[in-house]
């Protein structure tokens, strides 16, 4: 049984981001056309997905998996980078996301199929499709807001942390705090969706496979394996992306070199 | 014992430089605003890229590690920063005794950092920077908030410790007669490059 959603229903909910979108820029809080952005590339994204998703799953051909893989890596690396307010210069920046990215969501993907899942192919898409982009979409947040916190900070704090250099701190200890604060920003979206699973929020994947019909104890062990690999994904994604921009921003001499910095977007 | 050289410093538009300076010694630096000053004590401690040599008792900078060599030779920036919420977190031990030397209350190390002047920020900073025992310091007009008594209490105190400990010191002023005060040979910097006799005028 599905209640089918009418067009109406779906203007309603975007009147509300029109209405969000119209306060912010009566407000000048600069947010109203990426939030517009946003509002109709998910549309048309999602459209265009729903419509080859069964095409899509009916392949298993591994080099088309690891080309769809490839792409959505590429992707949310780029969509990264283009939430940053100050980037790391040329081929860093996107280098740094997609790298991080990488280790984050692909490598953990694999380790998943292969050891865990075990499908029949091991990248059957329908598995490693839904898990690659769940991964992704979720780690991509906590990086682009541990990177864009560790790179605010580090630019507003430039005369503490030449002061701590000043009196014989090295790099990573001069930027030490602020690393842990930017890790923190980047976790405090998956904690929070640990700490609340079941008692606040309903995951959404867990309730789609209940609502399908699957037994409830399996769409959660489910939601789990989901939630610890989405903590692990982001953390190790996180450390990476904080560990080699921290490395970045000073040169062999540990001194701040903020030249390697783009200026403000 | 400690010597400290500069030889053919270039950094920015600046130099080339050359400059000797013995144990115990306190060479004066002044100028006009935006001559390189600052920019000169930066480069010493190895805080901006520049060219040229810079050793202390013939150990080349870059023989040694940056926060080594920081340690060694300290500068005291013309602000002060404070990362911690109370002072005496900031010092491995935090010396009264030091503080009231320096004209600062007795409990000033539990004083939050927000609470602080900016004379009083002058002298904790150098309370800290000397923390290190830096063989060599670069003090970037760290008396320019004081009033005339502190100021006379920051100068004997620097002076001091230049001469117990044989370190060098080079002090940036806008004062000629503060120099004349502390330091053994003055310069001037101008076009870039240090200019004068070396005499305090």
């Amino acid at each position: 049984m599905l209640i089918s959603l009418s067009s109406y229903d779906l203007m309603l909910a975007a009147i509300l981001v029109l209405l969000l979108g119209m306060l912010g820029w009566a407000m000048h809080l600069g947010i109203t056309r990426s939030l517009y952005i946003a509002a109709l590339r998910t549309t048309v994204q999602l459209l265009l997905v729903g419509l080859v998703l069964k095409t899509l799953f009916a392949s298993t051909q591994l080099w088309f998996v690891l080309l769809i893989s490839f792409v959505m890596i590429s992707v949310a690396g780029w969509e990264i980078l283009s939430r940053q307010k100050r980037k790391l210069r040329g081929w860093w920046g996107f280098g740094v996301s997609t790298g991080s990215l990488f280790v984050s969501s692909f490598l953990i993907t694999l380790l998943c199929l292969l050891v865990v899942i075990e499908a029949d192919p091991w990248y059957h898409p329908q598995y490693a499709i839904p898990l690659l982009g769940m991964l992704l979409g979720n780690t991509m947040t906590g990086i682009a807001l541990g990177m864009d916190r560790l790179t605010q900070t580090a630019w507003q704090q430039r005369p503490v942390i030449e002061q701590r250099l000043m009196l014989g701190q090295s790099a990573p200890r001069a930027i030490a705090d602020i690393r842990s604060e930017a890790m923190r920003a980047g976790m405090i979206p998956i904690i929070n969706s640990m700490a609340a699973a079941g008692l606040v929020s309903l995951p959404g994947m867990m309730t789609g496979q209940i609502l399908a019909g699957a037994p409830p104890v399996e769409a959660v062990k489910y939601q789990i394996l989901i939630m610890f690999m989405i903590s692990a994904g982001t953390g190790f994604g996180v450390i990476s992306v904080l560990w080699l921009i921290s490395r970045r921003l000073f040169d062999e001499r540990d001194r701040l070199s903020f030249k390697r910095l783009l200026k403000k977007a | 014992m400690s010597h400290f050289s500069i030889r053919q410093l270039q950094y920015l538009h600046c130099g080339p430089m050359d400059l000797q300076i013995e144990a115990g010694e306190i060479v004066g630096l002044y100028g006009a605003s935006g001559s390189g000053k600052s920019r000169l004590l930066r480069a010493l401690a190895d805080l901006d890229e520049h060219q040229g040599e810079v050793l202390l008792n013939d150990a080349a900078q870059q023989s040694m590690s940056a926060p080594q060599w920081r340690s060694r030779v300290g500068l005291l920036s013309a602000e002060t920063f404070w990362w911690l919420d109370e002072v005496a977190s900031h010092f491995q031990q935090f010396d009264q005794q030091q503080a009231v030397q320096l004209g600062l209350p007795e409990d000033v190390g539990d004083w939050p950092v927000s609470r602080l002047s900016s004379g009083e920020n002058q002298r904790l900073g150098l309370m800290r920077l000397l923390e290190n025992r830096p063989e060599v310091l670069l003090l970037d007009e760290p008396t320019a908030n004081l009033d005339p008594q502190s100021t006379a209490a920051f100068e004997t105190f620097v002076v001091d410790y230049v001469q117990q400990q044989a370190a060098c010191a080079i002090w940036v002023s806008h004062d000629p007669l503060q120099l004349k005060r502390t330091a053994q040979r003055c310069y001037r910097i101008e076009d870039g490059v240090l200019v004068g006799n070396g005499e305090c005028a």
